[in-house]
């Protein structure tokens, strides 16, 4: 074989092709990321410290350096500010309290249907989840099944609505995240070697404590990736507000859209996007470290 | 058939290959020539840098310093695709997306070899599997697994095959069974093959040849009864089998023996057999070799009196005793059980004598435990 | 206490039947209301049809803006895919600088909401003069499917045991041939779901879309743009289809991979 008797000089010449080629395989898709994720955030920035052009047309701008936009920005919106992490935080915590006996069930309860039944959890979101949310206004609304059975129980008052109310907005936000929270659930406990349970029953401990001391702390990567899958759409989203709620139930996405396409007011669109951007990508870091899970992705 | 290797032929030469990993040194100053066509086993507990030697030859891992020579060939700094080597990797590393025919086919495909279907069944025929060849890598058992990734192997008639624990993932009993198997192959074949286990009676069942390593080095390299027989280093007393050390210091000496004192009694080491570097020594003795006898009992060769039985298990084909000596050593004693004495038990006191040629001699500045621990983390 | 009993036992099951039938109530709405010959708002149950799914493009600009969904979502896949899998193959098969940066790069997409996602991107395309249309919304929709591909591709890559490329090359097949006879086939399963989760996030996206479309009309947003006069059944056809659709294709590839694999 002459190829056994490839020569010093050709062995570090390979190896430096080889120290090239992951740059090239990066290239592509982080020169996209690039320009069309960082430079607009970039942009966004700029844009967010504009004011109007004095006796311009409506839409144009210059660049003046107008940090009180941000001030500006949120003393306005501070209701849909806090409304949208009001309403993230309760829809995280709701699906987290239905994702994880569903996780749980798939990973250690279902047998042979394990698969079936987690592509049955996704299967809901082949469904456009514009026609699902429309389904839910139409299902809860007024001239829908539930209201009249809930009037009829006396559950509700006979001018009580089950839509165009937070409620709704909340169930929405629940009801469209849910896969979000509980993949990662099901990936974390089925990772789980039952036999740690059943060890931790031989060690006398009851079903409860074995949940808390042993799956639980097993399972919390799954549960740190789960709420802020769900989390992060959540606070942003403005289409189940839109859907689902009424104009007291506003939240900043809503805000963001309209000024963007109504008013034609970019700045504060761009305020407010940076506002929200930031304030999550905060609470997502401080949420890590306490969490303690630092590889995510 | 052709060879991968027709003009790569010959010994396997390893000179002076150290391999750091930061400050960890796996492999330190290694030098080893493994004879062709042999059975040759590198034995040693985990960590010892067996493993690493292997990925060395086989070209995965490139030393930090020295050479590795196949006949006149240095194949040091070569790819793995370049190299007369093939490996029966650990957990076999079958391709799971090919069929057994494939994965046996993939070595000669990319060498170009013409007559692929006549190799491949000849090797199914070799290894007694010739009915799976369609057969996808998950739906084998374990053992067919092993024979299929040796198969994948020798089909490509290396210079040189490596094993790296090939039968860890057995149960015992079809582990014997490919023990013999696997000797019988490579008969059969007349390839090289070079065998990594931490295993002893693995290495000592199909090895022509076993190099015991420990920390990067070779402690004692030799054939399997050398080895048991006569080991250099407490580490291969200890790691190979059990022995009893015994602290003691060089008297004098009687025709081809020296007159050892251990704790005051007299016994006789042969000069062979001896390693010691000044009149301290270890004296080393194997519990089967050991007669055991209640005292008083009139005994021949090397006796040492003044043991109780400290503890007695009975294990079928023999019973092991625990013999606290009038020092405080713990002597263990293995007797068979076929002479229908009447048994001896816990706290009876008792006498034990050997003959002398079964006695080795180790210096006496060593660890008499090195080795023992790490034996038994691995069983 | 025989009830109790029982139910203690089986409290995950029932928790489960719950929770799956949440999960089902809209979809099985939209599906039986894809049946309802309600006319234009599809509001209330009239009576059975199969006229809908006889004739989804019955109702005029369903089926253009379907048609623009696909269009978009094959594109944008296609091309989310190759570099996504690309920077998957860097990730987790070689040694680089700034490999740090190159996973805050690759997460800061997914831990951005929609809203800053598409409104920073039109408020690009406006600055530069480039109006919002078909190929703003598969850019922006390849830009948020990449990372997506990366994370499913690369989690694959993770999977595999180094041991069989080295067995690979052990048995004679150099780099190129490693990766094509060995890698790539056994990492495809990875690259076919990413593709699956890239198209499905783009058929399904609304609000990002929504910022960069234009005129341009996408499936989701025909919907939003119709749910304030009521939707027409043949949107709820063409949803139910989507749905059987890719469970199909699911099933489908769960039973090829449990043939291949016997």
């Amino acid at each position: 074989m002459a190829l056994l008797h490839a020569s010093g000089s050709k062995v570090s010449s390979l190896k430096e092709k080889r120290s090239l080629l992951p740059y090239l395989l990066l290239a592509p898709g982080i020169l996209w990321l690039f320009t069309f994720f960082i430079l607009p955030i970039v942009n966004l920035a700029q844009t967010s410290t504009q004011t109007p052009v004095t006796n311009g047309d409506t839409g144009s701008y210059e660049q003046t350096f107008r940090f009180a936009n941000y001030i500006d920005a949120f003393v306005d919106n501070k209701e849909q500010f806090s409304r949208s992490f009001i309403y993230a935080f309760l829809a995280t915590a709701l699906a987290l309290a239905i994702a994880y006996p569903l996780a749980y069930g798939i990973a250690f309860k279902s047998g042979k249907y394990k698969n079936l039944l987690l592509v049955l959890v996704v299967a809901p979101f082949f469904t456009s989840f514009l026609l699902r949310t429309i389904a839910w206004k139409q299902i809860l609304g007024e001239e829908g099944p539930v209201i009249s059975v809930f009037r009829g129980l006396h559950i509700i008052g006979q001018n009580t609505s089950l839509t165009a109310s937070a409620f709704a907005v909340v169930t929405g936000l629940t009801y469209n995240f849910l896969p979000f929270m509980t993949l990662p659930l099901y990936a974390s406990l089925e990772r789980i070697d039952p036999r740690t349970m059943e060890a931790a029953g031989d060690l006398y401990a009851n079903a409860f404590t074995t949940f808390r001391k042993v799956t639980l702390p097993l399972s919390l990567p799954g549960v740190v990736a789960g709420t802020l899958l769900t989390f992060i759409p959540a606070a942003g989203d403005y289409v189940n507000a839109a859907i689902l709620g009424n104009p007291n139930t506003k939240m900043l996405g809503n805000v963001i859209e309209s000024r963007f396409f109504k008013i034609v007011d970019y700045p504060t669109a761009a305020a407010l996007s940076f506002t929200l951007m930031t304030a999550i990508l905060i609470l997502v870091t401080v949420y890590i470290r306490k969490a303690g899970t630092e590889e995510l992705v | 058939m052709a060879d991968a290797s027709s003009s790569t032929r010959g010994d396997l030469r390893i000179v002076n290959v150290t391999k750091s990993f930061g400050d960890f040194t796996a492999v330190d100053d290694l030098t080893l020539t493994i004879p062709e066509g042999s059975f040759f086993a590198l034995l040693g507990p985990s960590g010892c840098g067996k493993t690493t030697t292997l990925r060395m030859v086989a070209g995965l891992e490139e030393p930090t310093q020295g050479s590795i020579h196949i006949g006149s060939t240095d194949i040091t700094h070569t790819r793995p695709y370049q190299r007369p080597v093939n490996t029966v990797f650990q957990n076999y590393a079958l391709f799971p997306h090919l069929s057994i025919y494939e994965n046996i086919a993939f070595g000669l495909r990319r060498r170009g070899i013409k007559d692929v279907k006549e190799a491949v069944n000849k090797v199914l025929n070799l290894v007694e599997l010739p009915h799976l060849a369609e057969r996808k890598p998950v739906q084998l058992s374990g053992g067919q697994q092993q024979r299929i990734a040796l198969a994948r192997a020798i089909v490509n008639r290396p210079a040189l095959l490596l094993l790296d624990e090939p039968l860890g993932a057995l149960d015992l009993k079809l582990r014997r069974q490919m023990q013999i198997e696997l000797k019988w192959i490579q008969t059969e074949v007349g390839i090289t093959f070079v065998h990594v286990t931490h295993d002893q009676e693995e290495a000592m069942t199909m090895a022509d040849t076993i190099a015991v390593m420990n920390e990067g080095k070779v402690e004692q390299m030799g054939t399997p009864a050398d080895l048991y027989d006569n080991p250099k280093t407490a580490f291969v007393a200890n790691f190979l089998g059990q022995s009893n050390l015994i602290e003691g210091r060089i008297e004098g000496n009687d025709g081809d023996n020296f007159v050892v004192d251990v704790f005051g009694q007299k016994i006789k080491i042969n000069k062979n057999r001896s390693h010691a570097k000044d009149s301290s020594v270890l004296a080393g003795i194997r519990p089967e070799k050991i007669r055991i006898q209640p005292a008083g009992t009139a005994m021949s060769g090397n006796v040492l009196t003044g043991g109780v039985i400290s503890d007695a298990s009975y294990i079928g084909v023999s019973t092991q005793f625990q013999v606290e000596m009038p020092w405080k050593q713990e002597l263990m004693v293995f007797e068979q059980n076929d002479d229908g004495v009447a048994p001896l038990e816990k706290g009876d006191a008792v006498t034990l004598s050997w003959e002398p040629v079964f006695t080795f001699a180790l210096d006496g500045r060593e660890d008499a435990f090195a080795g023992s621990e790490v034996h038994a983390d691995e069983e | 206490m025989r009830l109790t009993w029982w139910f203690r036992k089986n409290l995950i099951r029932v928790y489960m039947v719950l929770g799956f039938t949440y999960l089902f109530i809209p979809v099985a709405y939209t599906f039986a209301f894809s049946f309802n010959n309600g006319g234009k708002s599809n509001l209330v149950w009239k009576s059975f049809t199969l006229g809908n799914w006889q004739n989804p493009c019955g109702a005029p600009d369903v089926c253009v803006a379907l048609g623009n969904s696909i269009r978009v979502g094959v594109i944008s896949t296609v091309l989310a895919t190759i570099l996504g899998t690309l920077i998957a193959f860097a990730i987790g098969r070689h040694q680089f600088k700034g490999r740090s940066t190159i996973n805050t790069l690759i997460f800061l997409p997914m831990a951005t909401p929609e809203v800053v996602l598409g409104a920073s991107l039109l408020a690009m395309f406006l600055n530069l003069g480039i109006n919002p249309g078909f190929w703003p919304v598969v850019i922006a929709h390849v830009m948020f499917c990449i990372s997506f591909v990366v994370v499913t591709v690369k989690a694959r890559i993770a999977s595999l045991d180094p041991r069989l490329e080295q067995a690979a090359m052990d048995l004679y097949a150099n780099e190129f041939e490693t990766f094509r006879k060995v890698t790539l086939p056994l990492v495809a399963p990875g690259i076919a779901g990413a593709a699956l989760l890239a198209f499905s996030l783009s058929f399904d996206d609304f609000i990002i879309t929504n910022f960069n479309s234009g005129t341009l009309t996408t499936f989701p947003k025909f919907v939003y743009v119709a749910s304030a006069r009521g939707i027409p059944a043949q949107a709820n056809v063409i949803g139910s289809a989507m749905f059987f659709l890719a469970l199909f294709i699911v099933i489908a590839g769960q039973l090829v991979s449990r043939r291949k694999a016997r």
